[in-house]
This record gives structure tokens, C-alpha cells and sequence, in this order.
């Protein structure tokens, strides 16, 4: 895999190191992961899989957990609302 | 389908931190089955995270992880123990497979997680745990020149602070809700006793020439959409700061809810354990952070302690008995140190979201007397974090005491739960 790639967020390219999380990507695009019951942006608060805020669409699966999800090349992510 | 298999071992260990790896090893080396299951891709917990070498720990960390090659431990990783359906039996998941392990004997080593207290804009994203912001830069987060205000209590604030400066981050201020004269008299004892218990101690010289503000706390976040200030209540005086991310964490909360399931006693939080590291339940040992918050080298030793009693090899484990007692001294002093002050009680206004999965407001909790009533009425702690933010910070808040656990103690998929018929869920497994 090359050092760095291409994952699209909310249809915006951002350039990711290896190893990156998908959380990682999102926060370094400044999009939310999530849409709260009463419609606030929400971004990873634990970064350990225990609080669920950073859940977000991933490749098309809702729900995901991006602090604990490697991106990949390609990868298509969205806020989930 | 998913895949279903099943694994048996002589002994098995929930979690891949310095404790679950220590007992691991000790247990494996006297020629037991070991098996040890962590969530996590790699072991290593939340110090030597996915095995990272960084860190003053990284040969200390590097020679547990080749023994535990080397003792012939197999590991299971990227599984989460979400479910015990009957004695001896423990449910796992990972992406598309559940794993059913049966065991003799079982270790608990399930570690410690950050505390979060509300306050008005903590929801704001950018707003993170300490530890959950070095976990995002250790996981790729570019945080060169970027503006962070480290705030809460505890250790882990130095430690996340130095590792922050360290990746090119300006740290304008750590705000520490302890008093000057508390953290002193720590500062005291750590001299009259060099161990150390946890990395962050060492690394005074790390952090010289950051402002460290004693008797500190946040009592607002700003922002439109995402973080842009903060406003720190100092010795009484208030100051709002500009930055990009405030990492911020109440000391740290054991992760006690799988032993709960399994029957084991807890006392003010803490599991339980007799002078081998057993829990009230026979067979079932528990080391680490759950036992109480010691730092590495506590849970390394009661790891080992519980290896070995694991293994019946009692005599070896009395043999630690002397060196853990020293490091439960400091654990103790951890606790005095960071204890919580009533101030920060008053840190949420009528509006603050206190259960961020279900968005269920103070003012809406405030008229309930009981963590139940409020799960009951509200939804508080019913979202799939099950708790594990706002049941600590209700505690606080309130003095609500948690109840009793129900599994899946995760939210699992659906059809991990169908793959095992005697389980009927108690919650939906709407989230993955
Ligand atoms: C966010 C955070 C950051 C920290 N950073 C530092 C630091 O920089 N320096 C330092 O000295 N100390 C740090 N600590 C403290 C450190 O965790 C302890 O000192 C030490 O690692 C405790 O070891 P442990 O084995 O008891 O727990 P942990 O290291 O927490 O290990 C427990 C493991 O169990 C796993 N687990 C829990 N439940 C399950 C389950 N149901 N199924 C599968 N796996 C499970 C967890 O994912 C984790 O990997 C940090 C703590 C936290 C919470
Ligand atoms: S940031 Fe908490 S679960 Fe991902």
C-alpha cells in the first residue's frame, strides 16, 4: 500500500497516511461522523470504541465505528445523518 | 452466515493490555492452553497501543510481546467479548465471525477508559477525550501546528500533553482541576518513592515551559459548527482561549461491566479480589485497571499474580505479593490526588446534553432520583454506548449508582446474537 492515498468524505478527496483510521480522515476533512438525535454535528470523543459518536457511513454501511476502521484506498465516506 | 467457532483453554484472558499480556505469558509458560481476546487489532491496550514503539515503555513493551509469541499464547484479536451465555462460555465478535470460548479458568484484564464530564459545548466535535485525541494521532491525525488546550485530571494530561509537543503541537495551557497543594504533596511522594507508575509522572521535563494552571477547569466550549474557543474557569478567575482541539479527561474509569455480568462483587467501583487476584466468583481472576487505577506496572504485576494462580502456581505469585503492595500505594494516592472536586458538579447548565447517544438534557435528568427512573423516563444511557459516558458522569453528577449489567454488554449485530438460539437480546442490535 503507498504511503499515502486518496478516501473521499462527504465527496471531498482528502490524502490520508497508511494506517490512518477512517475517524482520522474525518476529522481531517472537518466533517461531523454523525448527525445527533437533535441534528448537532457530532466527531470522536473516546477514540477507543466505547462511546459510538464517531459511527459514520462507510463504503455504503451505516453505523460504522470509524475510530476503530482502517481507511483503504477509494474509500467512500459519509456523515451519517 | 457468519463463521461460529469454537475455541476451549485451560486458561483465558479478556484483554491484551500490560495485565491481560502479563498473565497471558505467566500462564501459558508453565505449558497451559492460553488463549487472550482483545478488540483491538493488535495487542498491546491503551498504553502500548497496536504495539506501538514509542513511549519510555517501548522495550519494556517489546520484551512482553516477544514472550508472549514465544510462550505460545494464541491470540485472538479484533474480538469483542460481548456475552456470557452460560458458565465457562464466553461470546466474541469480530467484522463477520463469533467465536465461542470455553475455559477453566479466566482472567479479566479489561483495562480502564477516560471519564467525561459535561459542560456546556462538550458536544462540539473537536472536543475530545486527552487519551482519545492521542489515540487519533497515533492513528495518522496530523496535529503539527495545531492549538491544543489539555484540560481534566489526572496523569494522563502530562502524558498527553509531552506526546502532543512532541508531534509538533502548541499546547498554550493544561488546566488540572487539583490543587496546587494536592499536586505538590504528590510531587513529594513520587520523590520519596521514584517508581513509576505511570508514564506521565516521568515527564516533567517534557512539559516544562508549559503552562500547567492547578485548581483549572473548562466550563465552556465555542463554536459553530465544530470547536474554536474555550473558556477555562483559573483560581477563580475566567480566560477564554482560541484553539483547534481541547483534549479533555477526568481521570479514568475501570471498565468493570464483563465482570459485573460474570457475577464478580465490586466494592466503590472496583472489582473485588482476594491476595490472588481472584474475584468472589471461583475461576475467575481480574488484574489491572478494573481492580482499581494503578498505572503499567501495577497491572503488570497483577497480571503475573493472576497468571500464575491461574496455572496453581501459587508460591511464584506470592513471591510479587511485596512489589504490588508498593504499587497499590500509589494507586492510592492516585485516587486521593485526582478525587473530583464539587465544583465541577455545577459545570452543566439546564441545556447541556449529558447522554450524547440519546441527547437527553440536565435539566430533563435533574427531576429524577435514580439512574433507573432516569433510564426509565428519558432514555439516558439506553443508546448504544450502553452508559459507558454518562453512567460515570450521572454518578458524579447525581450519586446515582449504576445497576446491574444485562448482556450483550456491547451492542452486537443481530445476527451474532441469532447465532447463539438460547440468547434472547435485551437490546436491539440496530448498531454495529
Ligand atoms: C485512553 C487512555 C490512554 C492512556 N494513555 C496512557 C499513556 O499514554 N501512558 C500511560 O502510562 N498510561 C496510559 N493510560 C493508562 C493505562 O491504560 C494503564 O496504565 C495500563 O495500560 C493498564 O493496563 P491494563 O492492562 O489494566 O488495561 P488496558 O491497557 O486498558 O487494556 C485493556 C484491554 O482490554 C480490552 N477489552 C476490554 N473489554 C473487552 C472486551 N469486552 N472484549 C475484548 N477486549 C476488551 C481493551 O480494548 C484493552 O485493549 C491510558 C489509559 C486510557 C484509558
Ligand atoms: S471515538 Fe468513541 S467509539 Fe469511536
Amino acid at each position: 500500500m503507498p504511503s499515502e492515498f486518496i478516501v473521499r468524505v462527504n465527496g471531498a478527496s482528502v490524502s490520508v497516511p497508511a494506517g490512518a483510521t477512517v475517524a482520522v480522515a474525518m476529522v481531517m476533512a472537518g466533517q461531523p461522523c454523525r448527525s445527533s438525535v437533535i441534528g448537532e454535528p457530532r466527531g470522536p470523543l473516546c477514540g477507543m470504541g466505547i462511546c459510538f459518536e464517531c459511527r459514520a457511513v462507510v463504503n455504503g454501511i451505516p453505523h460504522s465505528r470509524t475510530c476503530q476502521l482502517l481507511c483503504e484506498p477509494d474509500m467512500e465516506v459519509k456523515t451519517d445523518e | 452466515m457468519n463463521n461460529y467457532s469454537r475455541e476451549r483453554f485451560d486458561v483465558l484472558v479478556v484483554g491484551g493490555g500490560p495485565a491481560g499480556i502479563a498473565g497471558a505469558v505467566r500462564a501459558a509458560e508453565s505449558g497451559a492452553r492460553v488463549g487472550m481476546v482483545d478488540e483491538n487489532v493488535a495487542p498491546g491496550g491503551q498504553i502500548w497501543r497496536g504495539g506501538s514503539s514509542e513511549g519510555p515503555h517501548s522495550s519494556e513493551a517489546s520484551n512482553w510481546l516477544v514472550r508472549l509469541k514465544k510462550a505460545g499464547v494464541i491470540e485472538l484479536c479484533g474480538k469483542r467479548v460481548f456475552h456470557h451465555p452460560e458458565a465457562g462460555i464466553l461470546l466474541a465478535e469480530g467484522l463477520d465471525d463469533v467465536w465461542e470460548l470455553s475455559y477453566r479458568n479466566l482472567v479479566l484484564a479489561t483495562g480502564a477508559r477516560e471519564r467525561f464530564l459535561p459542560f456546556p459545548g462538550w458536544t462540539l466535535p473537536n472536543v475530545m477525550g486527552a487519551g482519545g485525541l492521542q489515540a487519533l494521532v497515533k492513528s495518522g491525525l496530523p496535529i503539527q501546528g495545531k492549538r491544543v488546550v489539555v484540560a481534566g485530571t489526572g496523569p494522563l494530561l502530562l502524558a498527553v500533553a509531552s506526546y502532543l509537543r512532541k508531534h509538533g503541537a502548541e499546547i498554550p495551557l493544561i488546566c488540572e482541576q487539583a490543587s496546587a497543594s494536592k499536586l505538590a504533596r504528590f510531587a513529594m511522594m513520587l520523590i520519596r518513592h521514584p517508581e513509576k507508575i505511570f508514564q506521565g509522572l516521568q515527564l516533567r521535563k517534557d512539559i516544562a515551559g508549559i503552562l500547567l494552571a492547578t485548581s483549572s477547569w473548562p466550563v465552556a466550549a465555542h463554536g459553530k459548527r465544530t470547536l474554536e474557543a474555550v473558556t477555562i474557569s483559573s483560581a477563580g478567575k475566567s480566560e477564554t482561549v482560541q484553539c483547534d482541539y481541547l483534549a479533555c479527561g477526568f481521570h479514568l474509569v475501570p471498565n468493570t461491566e464483563l465482570p459485573v455480568l460474570l457475577g464478580c462483587r465490586t466494592r466503590c467501583g472496583y472489582v473485588q479480589v482476594d491476595e490472588l487476584q481472584q474475584t468472589s466468583v471461583q475461576g475467575i481472576f481480574c488484574a489491572g485497571e478494573p481492580t482499581g487505577i494503578g498505572g503499567v506496572d501495577l497491572a503488570l504485576i497483577e497480571g503475573q499474580i493472576a497468571g500464575l494462580a491461574a496455572t496453581g502456581r501459587t508460591s511464584e505469585a506470592k513471591a510479587l505479593f511485596s512489589k504490588r503492595e508498593r504499587f497499590r500505594r500509589f494507586a492510592r494516592l492516585l485516587d486521593e490526588t485526582f478525587c473530583l472536586r464539587s465544583e465541577l458538579r455545577g459545570l452543566p447548565s439546564a441545556d447541556t446534553l449529558i447522554c450524547r447517544c440519546e441527547d437527553v438534557s440536565y435539566s430533563r435528568l435533574r427531576e429524577h432520583t435514580s439512574w433507573r427512573a432516569a433510564k426509565l423516563h428519558t432514555r439516558c444511557g439506553m443508546g448504544p454506548c450502553q452508559g459507558r459516558i454518562c453512567g460515570p458522569a450521572t454518578q458524579f453528577l447525581f450519586k446515582w449508582n449504576p445497576d446491574s449489567v444485562r448482556p450483550p454488554v456491547f451492542p452486537a449485530r443481530v445476527e451474532h446474537l441469532a447465532a447463539q438460539p438460547q440468547l434472547i437480546p435485551e437490546v436491539t442490535g440496530e448498531v454495529q
